[in-house]
């Protein structure tokens, strides 16, 4: 009995968490589209979804690593642009495209240590670091490119970011799948992920208790660079064609995904679960307004609407709960005033 | 050396150094530019860096609060939009009347900010995130589209940029550019004397102990907001003087370039630190380099914006080790000046006695 209403208790409280309130949320979502459209919840359909944002999603993983390490990269979706243009620059000049590949993924891996040294090892704040680096290393796509457009990749490219890979799941949602699974596993059972959480609690206590700080920090940056490269040419082999502007202001998208998903802008706090929960939040409120006729900056301002209403509702409830209380409490101390 | 340490503070020295970076720059490109340095070009200068530089402004006052405005560039796109559309169907509106219509809308705007997070408690990274694209999906939604154009505003606003208050020779001090200045003098005023600037380093160096102290901190923060939305107001009014073209897409990036500027100007994102002044020659080192690489035949246009995010990181590095070397240095030099003092101290006393 006591076993039955403590999981009953464990549920609620799971329900009265972050994830809880996403889940709801969710829940609400798909309701409200399936009364619009009725097939709306086919795997097909959800499938769908995920593949016509995949590239912001499996940047936000890495995201989210970075702000609970209470850092940012503003320049990821430069790094995707960069890497993007740089194979396409270097096929057009006719170096083997495998190659080029590699060689735009060890750019991404330069970008990422780069912001990483100026950040860890120099104490710059990643604010200023990466918003610079966003100017920065767009422009050295644009320098590439210039104001060409490269398609005609090799046949092998654009299947594997255009069809179905395995059953109907194309190649970017099972390395989405496969990076999601090793970074819930990296950031909440390992010894790193406690180390990412303790220096974004609180960075000195971190130090002083003998955790190398800028090799974390570092690590991350790397990984985010990495993994923004690989997003990147992704999305060229998606699209089948490169220009200097791919994948440009994705990084509101991107930052908007995770703060959504219950992570502290400050850091300290955050579960990738939740990320993933606002993912799906995101991506079907998107899908459904676009059902509805919606232009996507409604979408957009829609998203930004309950990213704000999710924080300020709890707040405000929390604090006319505060004022109750205390009225309450006055009223009994007059109460008793009155009775003495 | 004593004298200027108790003269100047590191911060100080901080805007020293970031005029001796744009003189610099500018003696670089005069020596790689033939004719760059002229008069005309501190005139385009002069009305371009305006813009930015009055963002920059109301961004500092909500930095110093230890807070963010992303929504600005949405601001100034809305703001734009419907002054324009006001003064195209009701030419009549007299020129005062239409700014301060500006900064009413842009205040209207920046208060919804505010509220939400001085009141909301919602962190403002979240909310201005969300604002701007409020913001703009508003503008986008309720105006269909239709752009304005110079042909349907009045002439006075297209006119603008090129009046000038008084010249020397083809220098000229423009109307837009007097706007500036005086913006800027009023606030680093308002900073340095007026209780509400002080308190606005109080919350933004430690919002506990403001709170403690008694601040109304709740009503400072939503006054940060208030003003930089009605500065960003102000900004969209100058951003329709200067392009009279107006598409739902205006001043989209600007958050970006301000916080750039404000950056670039040392004021600190962890609040507490940093000026007016200092915001507006980061403003201006970054205006200045832009319209200089735009001008230096040795590179292709493409590699601009490569180069200015370098430069920023460069200006912001330099900076940072630069004024840690010397609050270090500060901070010895303080310390001896107090030893020597306590030294002094007992015989005096001894003296007395």
């Amino acid at each position: 009995m006591s076993a039955r209403t403590s999981f009953f208790s464990l549920v609620w409280q799971r329900l009265k968490s972050w994830e809880g309130f996403l889940i709801v949320i969710l829940a609400l979502v798909f309701v409200l589209n399936s009364l619009v459209a009725p097939n709306y919840l086919s795997v097909g359909n959800q499938i769908n979804l995920f593949i016509l944002n995949i590239e912001r999603i499996i940047v936000a993983i890495t995201m989210t690593f970075l702000i609970i390490n209470g850092e940012i990269d503003l320049s990821a979706p430069s790094i995707m642009g960069l890497a993007a243009c740089v194979t396409a620059y270097l096929f057009n000049a006719g170096t083997d495209f495998g190659t080029a590949l590699l060689i735009a993924m060890s750019i991404g891996l330069a970008c990422g240590l780069f912001n990483g040294f100026w950040i860890a090892i120099v104490g710059l704040n990643s604010l200023v670091v990466t918003l610079a680096m966003l100017i920065s290393y767009r422009g050295l796509a644009r320098v590439f490119l210039e104001d060409r457009s490269i398609s005609q990749f090799p046949g092998w490219f654009n299947f594997l970011g255009q069809k179905n890979l395995v059953g109907p799941f194309p190649l970017a949602l099972i390395i989405f799948f496969l990076l999601l699974i090793f970074a819930v596993i990296v950031l909440h059972y390992s010894g790193f992920g406690r180390k990412v959480f303790v220096i974004g609690n609180n960075k000195d206590v971190a130090r002083y208790s003998g955790v190398k700080v800028p090799r974390v920090k570092i690590i991350l940056y790397i990984a985010s660079g990495l993994v923004s490269a690989l997003a990147g040419l992704l999305l060229a082999a998606r699209l089948g064609a490169v220009r200097g502007d791919l994948a440009l202001g994705f990084e509101l998208d991107i930052i908007t995904m995770v703060l959504l998903g219950g992570v502290s802008i400050f850091g300290g706090s955050g579960s990738l679960y939740g990320v993933f929960l606002s993912i799906m939040i995101v991506l079907n409120i998107r899908n459904g307004l676009s059902l509805a006729n919606y232009s996507g900056h409604v979408q957009t301002a829609v998203i930004g609407i309950l990213l704000i209403g999710s924080v300020l509702i709890p707040n405000l409830a929390g604090e006319v709960r505060v004022k109750l209380n205390r009225r309450r409490q006055i009223g009994r101390s007059q109460d008793t005033a009155a009775e003495i | 050396m004593n004298f200027l340490i108790r003269r100047f503070r590191p911060e100080q020295i901080r805007e020293l150094f970031l005029v001796f970076l744009i003189f610099l720059v500018v003696v670089f490109f005069s020596i790689e530019i033939e004719g760059y340095f002229n008069a005309r070009f501190v005139n385009r200068l002069s009305t371009s860096v305006v813009v930015v530089a009055i963002l920059a402004v109301g961004q500092t006052l909500v930095f110093l609060t230890r807070n963010f405005d992303l929504s600005v560039g949405s601001i100034v796109g809305v703001t734009a939009y419907y002054v324009g559309w006001q003064l195209w169907h009701h030419p009549e509106i007299p020129p005062m009347a239409a700014v301060l219509l500006a900064i009413g809308y842009g205040m209207l705007m920046g208060s919804i900010n505010g509220l939400l997070v001085a009141y909301g408690r919602v962190p403002s990274i979240i909310t201005t995130i969300g604002t701007l694209a409020i913001y703009r999906s508003f503008l986008v939604e309720s105006t269909h589209a239709v752009p304005i154009t110079t042909n349907n505003l009045p002439d006075w606003i297209v006119d603008l940029p090129t009046v000038s208050l008084f010249g020397v020779g083809v220098l000229e001090f423009r109307a837009l550019f007097a706007i500036m200045v005086l913006v800027v003098i009023v606030f680093q005023f308002m900073l340095n004397y007026l209780p509400f600037g002080r308190r606005l380093y109080a919350i933004g160096s430690n919002p506990d102990a403001a709170r403690v102290a008694g601040f109304p901190a709740q009503r400072i923060v939503f006054m940060a907001f208030l003003l930089s939305g009605g500065l960003a107001g102000l900004a969209g009014f100058i951003f329709l003087s200067r392009f009279g073209n107006i598409s739902v897409l205006a001043g989209i990036g600007l958050e970006f370039a301000s916080i750039a500027a404000v950056v670039v100007g040392g004021v600190s994102n962890m609040g507490g630190s940093g000026t007016v002044v200092g915001a507006f020659l980061g403003a201006l080192l970054i205006d200045l380099l832009e319209n200089s690489l735009f001008r230096w035949q040795v590179i292709s246009e493409f590699w601009r914006d490569a180069i200015l995010g370098m430069l920023i990181l460069a200006a912001v590095a330099i900076d940072h080790v630069v004024i840690g070397r010397l609050r270090t240095i500060w901070a010895r030099a303080g310390l001896q000046m107090k030893t020597e003092e306590q030294q002094d101290k007992p015989e005096v006393e001894s003296h007395v006695g």
